[in-house]
């Protein structure tokens, strides 16, 4: 068993053992989430120990026969993208048990249980390299959110919790009717191995099958992103879910959608993924200014932040779509600050919540007198979610502009005003919930933050400064992935889109 | 048929699992009048111990004697070992929860038990039959004996509508199989399925309208045993009426049975004019999912919802029929699969609502499981297991039976008739998640503050398909692959 499998299992190993620890013993439940869940983020800075950072390579893979007929095996191997928001996962799973601690009293083990079970799943999401063990994570991670936002949500957390999962049905039964596809015309699920078919012209498909299969990719994935006019289902589900869900959602649910269009849409389907690219990227800068108009006009601060998800995914899905080495760097590292800094937002919104018990606005003001520490907290992360430089928005949203303006400059000017928007909305509730005069409510129970919350907060300040003012750290195994996935995209398509930084271009043209 | 049909003891193996079912049937009626009733567990005992011996038998013939019995009359093959096996499971899984819930309904008999066993009895010769007779007699006993059983509890005028309902349009159906036989026999001159199929092949293969009629006449009948549209009509009264242990059998066992017989005699018999009946299957598979799904989302009663939800199951197999003339193993192959993860998915579903319904059946409500999450987390969590298995989560039966269809479907070129099916299984996520949603997310209700705790028999009906459906989700390929090798013997 090596690393990465035993990252995978813990989370799995301490759910089954959560299920056996009685209800009369909450806090039971929550120190051994706790420390499940901190081992395993300790585990998986172990890989990034280990992983090696000069190759685009697949590391401490594993493949182990599962099922002999249809030929399934448990394939699982990270690279430079998917070792991150591994790390992301086991990163923010600890802080989400943190902001729950007093939050979740009504059935506290089952909680514990389904947020390492989410855990598990979206590990394994990001993991899998056979398409058929990536779709059952892919489920697998659906049924514990399911539960999470329906027992433990706010008032009309049914009606998000159903709408969330059969909107997500909906799009995987499209994609497991093309893994299937795909199954049949080449015997195999793994997905390395058919990467290596298309790229060596073993396999290939028609154009018109190609469009079709990548559509039903696609589809599946713009559901979980949310892509415009995919989102509906996101600010119910985001505003619905408890703190900890609303957290692993936005953080790291989402990006199970952009991690799938990069990791097996683009090099799977190449052809039609640039022939589509035009419209995905029309309807992502509608996303971008879209989703920044709507949060503006939102009373309810999670709804606010919901709809900037919309207008931050929208810049991920541009990035990809530019096909350029910039806009995918910028992309894949957006998807990374955007995990850090909404899931901050959510996360001090659910203490917010905790204190005052609303979500509106309106209930807010003043609440940087009562609590001067939680306002610098929520400040930081504001300015971090605006863009500022120095934190770490700002790298990612450079990236991607930079990048789509090499593919097509108008694009970037589209794109541009939503982060003007983004200023906007932000700082304006800001305004209204921090500044003004002070809400008697407020000076009654919000009270500054305390030790365990602290402990949510650091990490994430932490990370937000050093990804903004030292992406060096991140970016270069990133870079490495992005540019063979780039190379991959070049296979049977006529080169129209050049790259600013052609790393492995000239191999691309010999292996044609 | 054979001109010197002898007895040998070969055979009189081959037929075990049939004779002790029988035989401890009719002990059971003889015992009835001398057992006391109120104290006694002893029909349930004595069934179960003759469910287990007839499974136990079955993989005997199986390993032992396989072959054709009483001059090819029969068939003791892998599929027909299956099938046996599978009725069995029900059967057991019939009786385990029955205990509980016939002792609350104080109606406690042998008799219940003893239709059980002839009912089962007749299945297991359905899916060993190899002769068109036989299986009608097969299709006789079995059916006979669930009608009886639907109407089993007398004092309840839904059981009565149910038994009756079920009578008249299951002797219809039957009525229309025999005619199908009585055409084949007209045509062809021979009942057994391989040589009816040598016959449709020979070079005087009879008139095409005439075994088109015959086919015709034979998948209304299958059709309605197996509640598939556009014969599905009298399946949600059947199984809202009929007591819930009786409806969890009906959904599982008849179903399993008559789709064993379907595959056998299209896939055997019928498979020369496969291009004739595979588009009919078609249409049928297609409107049993989308009837069966799209009624179940309107349904407040849980059996009720249950009975549409098996409608649309007998689509999903439908499918994987409309796609075995051209991958025949395949095909064949996730069929039974499915069944098997259907038949332990559904009646473990089936069990819990035995279990919450109450005194005469009055709790079939879906609201009434309110807050059953809280009151008892285990049931609620082997619900779960069915219900998501049912959806067709990953890690379940249910998923990779779905998942075995649809790719033979796709392999068959059948793209339209999968993703519609796919879709429409998105739709019927909807009405199991309302399940869910009542159980977990509603505050519970006095009616289930009430409920008892679980009896034993109650938790190993639960405990034992809940372990299966996992254990299918999880390692499906020792099924799969037994399922797939005795498809190939089929012909």
């Amino acid at each position: 068993m090596n690393l990465l499998e035993v990252v995978l299992f813990l989370p799995l190993a301490a759910f089954l053992i959560a299920l056996l620890i009685p209800r009369s013993s909450p806090q039971a439940s929550r120190v051994w989430a706790i420390l499940a869940s901190v081992a395993t983020f300790v585990l998986s800075l172990g890989l990034l120990g280990w992983f090696d950072r000069s190759t685009a390579g697949e590391q401490f893979a594993v493949d182990i026969p599962w099922i002999s007929a249809p030929d399934i095996h448990f394939a699982i191997s990270a690279n430079g993208v998917s070792l991150w928001l591994v790390l992301l996962s086991t990163f923010l799973t600890p802080l989400c048990i943190l902001i729950s601690w007093r939050a979740i009293q009504d059935r506290a083990k089952e909680f514990y249980a389904f947020l390492l079970l989410l855990e598990f799943g979206l590990i394994g999401v990001f993991l899998a390299q056979d398409l058929f063990l990536f779709y059952v994570f892919w489920e697998v991670s659906l049924v514990p959110m399911y539960f999470l936002i329906g027992i433990w949500g706010h008032e009309r957390r049914i009606y998000a919790a159903v709408k969330f999962f059969l909107y997500t049905m909906a799009g995987s039964v499209l994609m497991l009717t093309a893994i299937i596809y795909i199954y049949n015309r080449t015997q195999t699920f793994s997905y390395p191995a058919i990467v290596d078919m298309l790229s060596s012209g073993r396999l290939s498909f028609t154009p018109e099958e190609q469009l079709w299969l990548f559509l039903a990719f696609f589809i599946a994935f713009a559901i979980k992103v949310p892509l415009f006019p995919l989102h509906t289902w996101l600010p119910d589900a985001h505003v619905e879910a408890p703190a900890a869900g609303s957290v692993m959602l936005a953080a790291v649910m989402l990006k199970m959608g952009t991690y799938g269009i990069l990791h097996f849409c683009l090099p799977l389907f190449p052809s039609a993924a640039r022939e589509c690219a035009p419209w995905i990227v029309v309807l992502a800068i509608i996303g971008i200014i879209y989703g920044a108009l709507v949060a503006m006009v939102q009373p309810n601060m999670k709804k606010l932040v919901a709809y900037s998800s919309v207008s931050h995914l929208g810049f991920v899905v541009l990035g990809i779509f530019s096909f350029t080495q910039m806009g995918l760097d910028g992309a894949v590292y957006q998807m990374l600050n955007h995990g850090i800094s909404t899931g901050a937002l959510f996360a001090i919104v659910g203490l917010l919540y905790e204190r005052r018990h609303s979500l509106e606005i309106k209930d807010y003001g003043g609440v940087a007198t009562a609590a001067p520490w939680l306002s610098t907290a929520f400040l930081i992360t504001t300015l971090a979610s605006i863009g500022l430089p120095t934190l770490n928005n700002f790298v990612g949203e450079f990236l991607v502009l930079q990048g789509s303006a090499l593919a097509n400059f108008k694009w970037t000017i589209f794109a541009s005003i939503g982060v003007i928007l983004s200023a906007c909305y932000m700082l304006w509730m800001y305004q209204r919930v921090f500044y003004g005069e002070v809400n008697p409510e407020v000076r009654h129970h919000v009270f500054d933050l305390k030790l365990r919350e602290w402990a949510v907060v650091v990490p994430f300040i932490v990370m937000m400064v050093w990804m903004g003012v030292y992406s060096q750290s991140f970016l270069p195994p990133v870079g490495k992935v992005t540019a063979k996935v780039l190379d991959e995209t070049q296979v049977n398509v006529p080169f129209r889109v050049q790259n600013s930084a052609p790393a492995h271009n000239t191999e691309a043209a010999n292996a044609r | 048929m054979p001109a010197n049909p002898t007895f040998n003891l070969d055979d009189l193996i081959r037929f075990l699992p049939e004779i002790i079912l029988t035989v401890m049937g009719t002990l059971l009626m003889v015992l009835d009048p001398v057992i006391n009733k109120r104290s006694s567990k002893a029909f349930g005992n004595l069934s179960l111990l003759a469910l287990v011996a007839a499974g136990a038998a079955a993989v005997f013939a199986y390993t032992t004697k396989a072959g054709p019995a009483f001059g090819g009359m029969l068939m003791v093959d892998g599929f027909a070992t299956f099938f046996r096996v599978l009725v069995m499971v029900v059967g057991i899984l019939t009786v385990l929860p029955s205990y509980s819930f016939l002792t609350r309904q104080e109606a406690e008999t042998g008799e219940f038990h003893a239709l059980l066993l002839f009912s089962i009895a007749g299945q297991s010769i359905m899916v060993a039959a190899n002769e068109l007779i036989i299986v009608f007699i097969g299709l006789e006993i079995s059916s006979i004996a669930s009608y009886v059983l639907a109407g089993y509890l007398r004092d309840d005028k839904r059981a009565n509508e149910a038994s009756v309902k079920y009578f008249l349009l299951g002797s219809f159906a039957t009525a229309f199989f025999l005619y199908g036989v009585a055409v084949i026999y007209g045509c062809t001159g021979t009942i057994n399925l391989t040589a009816v199929r040598t016959a449709l092949t020979g070079q005087d293969a009879p008139s095409t309208l005439f075994v088109g009629l015959a086919a015709a006449l034979m998948f209304v009948g299958l059709a309605f045993k197996v509640s598939a549209a556009p014969f599905q009509v009298w399946a949600p009264d059947v199984y809202q009426g009929a007591p819930t242990p009786v409806a969890a059998f009906l959904s599982a066992g008849p179903k399993a049975a008559a789709f064993a017989v379907f595959l056998r005699i299209f896939m055997t018999a019928f498979e020369p004019i496969a291009h004739g009946w595979e588009p009919i299957v078609w249409g049928s598979a297609l409107l049993s999912m989308i009837i069966g799904n799209f009624a179940a989302l309107l349904q407040s009663n849980i059996k009720r919802m249950l009975a549409y939800s098996s409608v649309a199951h007998a689509g999903y197999v439908m499918v994987a029929l409309a796609a075995a003339p051209t991958t025949p193993n395949g095909g064949i192959g996730a069929a039974m699969f499915y069944l098997a993860a259907y038949a332990l998915m559904n009646v473990g579903a089936f069990a819990v609502v035995s279990y919450v319904s109450g005194r005469g059946e009055r709790s079939t409500s879906i609201d009434d499981l309110a807050g059953l999450g809280q009151r008892q987390p285990m049931m609620a969590a082997m619900l779960t297991i069915f219900l998501l298995s049912l959806i067709g989560v990953p890690l379940t039966g249910g998923f990779f039976g779905k998942f075995y269809i649809f790719r033979s479907a796709l392999e068959s070129h059948l793209v339209w008739l999968t993703v519609i099916g796919l879709l429409t299984s998105a739709v019927a996520a909807y009405y199991y998640l309302r399940v869910l949603v009542v159980m977990y997310m509603h505050e519970p209700t006095e009616a289930t503050s009430k409920i008892d705790p679980p009896s034993l028999g109650l938790r190993a009906a639960l405990i034992l398909p809940a372990i299966g459906t996992l254990f299918l989700g999880i390692f499906p390929n020792w099924v799969l692959d037994f399922a797939d090798r005795s498809a190939s013997l089929l012909k």
